[in-house]
């Protein structure tokens, strides 16, 4: 067993700090340290970006980014998406949608559609599938996801 | 928060509720990361489990030394075979069919004496951290005695063929699908051929001597797996009084907990199965793999242990569906009247038997009317991870080797392969290969509708371009299913099912509970009990949960109308007949001052007699069966082979959809599911029996931006077996996507594709052999 750092971040608008292995993801931070569950393992290895998160602007797979480059950095989880007002539209656009079904890829879908949306309200058909492409979902065929995506930015554009 | 649903729009058939579109009750967990899934669960104390897995395909385990790994720090346990009771190689029936060869499913778990894929675990580690049990499976020496692998089901039929199981013997009835072993006085030698039967109709010679037009070709499919995109994940602990305990997301937690009782020799009351959120099964969460692992290495310790799998280990160790050989052969007169048709499937089971060969054999021909026909059937076992059911499983690859050969037929009449289906296309009374009649069903009906729909008939231009379409059928499942409801004293409605829900059967079974009570969808609180808490309930599998659960929810709700009728009755003092309840209101017959609303009267429970519970257990009959049209337009890029979809249509025959976003979701998800298995998805072995692209990356599964829209057309033929007409819809629409793409490449170049997949290097294989068609369509 290795020895432990101490790394100060900033999870969804609050420092968190925490103890981890070098070695350790931030995935498995996330999850085994922090008990925040929300962020999913997919594969492990970058390919379905069931762990989607964001860091300092960036979407990211949390499993290809050890936890201790964190320290310093932003992170946004699922955890922190929806607001104590409510849901994101983003969110709610999914619901309406009806756009999961067993739900294990929703939280990096609705975390990588947050990073398009933000910047880029305006999008396309087109440009959601190219965005999303990290994103696998093996229950939808995509369709609805697309489809609330479209919606959501729709709403965050109006609002 | 709250959150608003669409405007509720009254459903088809007269129905208030289902039919509608409510939000799904589990939505908001899991738009926000609430939601606990299979590897969520975190208890104090808890240690991590890792399992060694087989680097070889077939090997004799000669010796397993833990002692390095044992003296590693943070090392608390190792277990292998040893710590595994040996179960009789009997077949125990675990109810509804579930039939399990208790030795293999243990040997599946843990290896006995041989290795017979890589994957197959041959002994697992718990320690104090993930890294730690990692580090400590590779201190864990085992030595093998290499022997060569079976890797097909040609290869293994041979009779030099090295056997898997020195003692399995060939049944001769499907309904030995779990494969057993030779009495201890019969010496024959073992086959690798765990069942071979046949089904047959009418006169088969008759037949095709009748025909104008014979086709008959042959078919090879890979293995490809369910790709959920959930590794399993399980979590046990045994208490000093002998009680297990085992979260795991599952597609039934009863049979969870019924095959880890049969692997560890213990009474299934001995476990408690708690059911976690599922994230994705298509048939591959419904066997143990690490459950008994991670309650022995709990019961080694004194600890609750997590056992989680990597998506490496889920591919190689866990079930896929099977490879196939097959040979279609038949015949129509030149009017287009199916005459004749014969069949051979021969599914690769992997290392057990056990494939889908059976209900393969039993679809294939389902769509259509055909007097003369025969399929022969062969379990065949490989040096290959042990197969799970996978979406309707073995019906794919038996449609697609069908629904070629039929498109063929249709081209080689000059007609419209619709057409040709319309007549010959099964409907009420038509008697399958395999002996039932048909009751009402909706293959024509769906058949018109896909002729109807605008897809069809759209113009498509362009050379390399062409449209195919196929059919399929699924019979759908039921099996016992368990609902329990209370009614709280705002009016709402507590319902514990028993169902996990995979795919929004939550909110379609509490639908069908609240027609019954004249309740909005919201006011049903539904939750899935663990299996001390809720009646036995069969898998979600089989299409089945939104049929028998649904039903048990219809009778539960019976149960409540029942009982609160009687309340009010009591509360007016008149008679139980004379109050009914409509729209949410109980009502007096004939006087209208007494009327109560059902949150008044829910109100009034506790002060009037106490609460009421309705509760309801069902195996019911009436299945109805599910038949699909899928319409496609691909395009083929001839410098590369590559197959690209332009344009999608399913249709189906849902018999009632209860809630029509999560049907068409379902549609959505079976076609693209068929895209992925038609265009790029196998397992690729290597000449070792490895497989070489055991992750996502390289397996590649289909993303958003390989695909277009799905467009969805339900057709709605009730089904009369069900209070509201409810098919199942889950697995058909995996059925027709393989033919209807195959059909379509066809057009688009002239080549017919008889292997799957259609990968690139398979269509410019097959291009390079024809002559194709420069002008497309």
């Amino acid at each position: 067993m290795s020895k432990k750092t101490h790394v100060t971040t900033n999870i969804n608008g609050s420092d968190v700090e925490f103890l981890c292995e070098s070695r350790q993801s931030l995935l498995e931070v996330l999850r085994d340290v922090l008990n925040m569950t929300g962020t999913k393992e997919g594969c492990n290895d970058g390919n379905c970006g069931a762990c989607s998160v964001i860091v300092e602007g960036r979407l990211i797979d949390s499993c290809l980014m050890l936890a201790v480059e964190t320290e310093g950095k932003s992170v946004t989880t699922i955890e922190g998406v929806a607001s104590t007002d409510g849901l994101h539209p983003i969110q709610q656009a999914f619901l309406e949608h009806a756009a999961l079904q067993c739900g294990i890829c929703t939280p990096g879908f609705i975390v990588a559609a947050k990073a398009l949306l933000e910047r880029e309200p305006e999008v396309d058909e087109g440009r959601v599938r190219h965005w999303l492409a990290g994103n696998l979902c093996r229950c939808t065929g995509y369709d609805k996801i697309v489809r609330a995506v479209l919606d959501a930015g729709q709403r965050m554009k109006g609002g | 928060m709250t959150i608003t649903a669409e405007p509720r729009v009254e459903g088809k058939g007269g129905y208030k509720v289902v039919g509608t579109r409510p939000i799904r009750h589990d939505g908001l967990e899991k738009v926000t990361g609430q939601a606990r899934y299979g590897a969520d669960v975190h208890l104090p104390g808890m240690l991590h489990g890792k399992v060694l897995r087989s680097p070889h395909a077939h090997a004799r385990i000669v010796s397993i030394d833990a002692r390095r790994a044992l003296a590693h720090p943070g090392v608390e346990a190792v277990i292998t075979s040893a710590e595994f009771p040996q179960p009789s190689g009997k077949v125990a029936d675990l109810g509804e069919g579930a039939m399990m060869n208790p030795k293999f499913l243990s040997n599946n778990t843990m290896a006995v004496g041989k290795v017979l894929y890589k994957g197959h675990p041959v002994a697992a580690v718990c320690a104090v951290s993930q890294h730690v049990a990692e580090e400590a499976l590779s201190l864990i020496d085992v030595e093998y005695e290499v022997l060569p692998p079976v890797l097909n089901a040609m290869d293994a039929m041979k009779d030099d063929a090295p056997v898997l199981h020195e003692r399995l013997f060939t049944a001769d009835t499907p309904f030995v699908r779990p494969g057993g072993l030779r009495d201890d006085d019969d010496s024959a030698k073992g086959s690798n051929v765990s069942s071979h039967f046949v089904f047959e109709i009418g006169d088969l010679d008759k037949g095709f001597a009748e025909a104008d037009v014979v086709v008959e070709r042959e078919y090879r499919t890979k293995a490809v797996h369910q790709g959920y995109i959930e590794p399993h994940a399980a979590t046990a602990t045994w208490n000093r009084d002998g009680r297990i305990t085992i979260w795991c997301s599952s597609q039934g937690q009863f049979a969870m907990r019924d095959q880890t009782a049969l692997v560890l020799g213990v009474p299934a009351s001995q476990i408690k199965v708690i059911p976690l959120e599922i994230g994705g099964g298509f048939g591959g969460k419904t066997l143990i793999y690490l459950e008994p692992v991670a309650a022995l290495l709990s019961k080694k310790t004194g600890r609750p242990v997590k056992v989680a799998m990597s998506r490496q280990e889920v591919f190689e160790g866990t079930g896929p569906t099977s490879g196939s050989f097959m040979k279609v052969k038949m015949g129509a007169t030149k009017e287009g009247r199916l005459t004749a048709a014969k069949a051979t499937l021969i599914y690769e089971a992997g290392a057990y038997p056990g494939s889908p060969v059976n209900p393969g054999a039993q679809c294939m021909l389902g769509p259509y009317d055909i007097p003369n026909g025969r399929v022969e059937a062969y379990d065949v076992v490989i040096n290959a991870p042990k197969v799970a059911a996978y979406r309707a499983p073995g019906a794919p690859a038996a449609a697609y080797a069908a629904e070629s050969v039929v498109d063929e037929l249709a081209e080689k009449l000059n007609m419209d392969p619709i057409d040709f289906r319309l007549l010959n296309g099964a409907k009420e009374g038509t008697r399958r290969i395999t002996g039932p009649v048909f009751p009402r069903i909706g293959y024509l009906e769906t058949l018109r509708a896909t002729k109807d729909h605008p897809h069809y008939s759209a113009p498509l231009e362009g050379a390399y371009r062409g449209r195919g379409v196929a059919s399929g059928f699924w019979f759908n499942g039921s099996g016992p299913s368990s609902a329990t409801a209370s009614v709280d004293h705002d009016g709402t409605v507590s319902l514990l099912e028993g169902s996990p829900d995979i795919g929004g059967t939550r909110a379609a079974v509490a639908m069908q509970m609240a027609e019954v009570l004249g309740l909005p969808a919201e006011d049903v609180h539904p939750s899935i009990g663990d299996t001390d808490s809720i009646g036995f309930t069969s898998n979600t599998g089989g299409s089945s949960v939104a049929f028998k659960t649904g039903w048990a929810c219809y009778e539960a709700a019976q149960d409540i109308k029942r009982q609160m009728i009687e309340r009010a009755a009591a509360i007016w003092d008149v008679s139980p007949g004379d109050v009914d309840l409509a729209d949410g209101v109980f009502l007096h017959k004939s006087d209208p001052e007494l009327r109560f609303t059902f949150k008044e009267l829910a109100g009034l429970l506790l002060e009037t007699g106490g609460p009421i519970v309705g509760r309801a257990a069902v195996d019911p009959r009436g299945v109805g069966g599910a038949f699909a049209a899928h319409v496609v337009d691909v395009e083929v890029d001839p410098e590369t082979g590559k197959t690209q979809i332009l344009r999608y249509t399913a249709l189906q025959d849902a018999g009632t959809a209860v809630h029509p976003s999560y049907v068409e979701g379902q549609m959505q998800g079976g076609a693209v599911q068929g895209i992925g298995w038609a265009l790029n998805e196998e397992y690729f072995f290597d000449d070792d029996g490895r497989m070489s692209n055991a992750s996502f990356l390289d397996y590649r599964m289909p993303t958003s931006l390989d695909l277009p829209m799905i467009d969805t057309e339900i057709v709605e033929v009730p089904n009369p077996g069900h209070p509201y007409g409810v098919r199942g819809t889950g697995e058909i629409p995996i059925v027709p996507p393989m033919a209807a793409i195959a059909n379509a490449i066809y057009k688009a170049t002239g080549v017919r594709m008889t292997q799957l997949p259609m990968s690139p290097g398979a269509v410019l294989d097959a291009l390079g052999r024809c002559e194709g068609k420069q002008d497309g369509g």
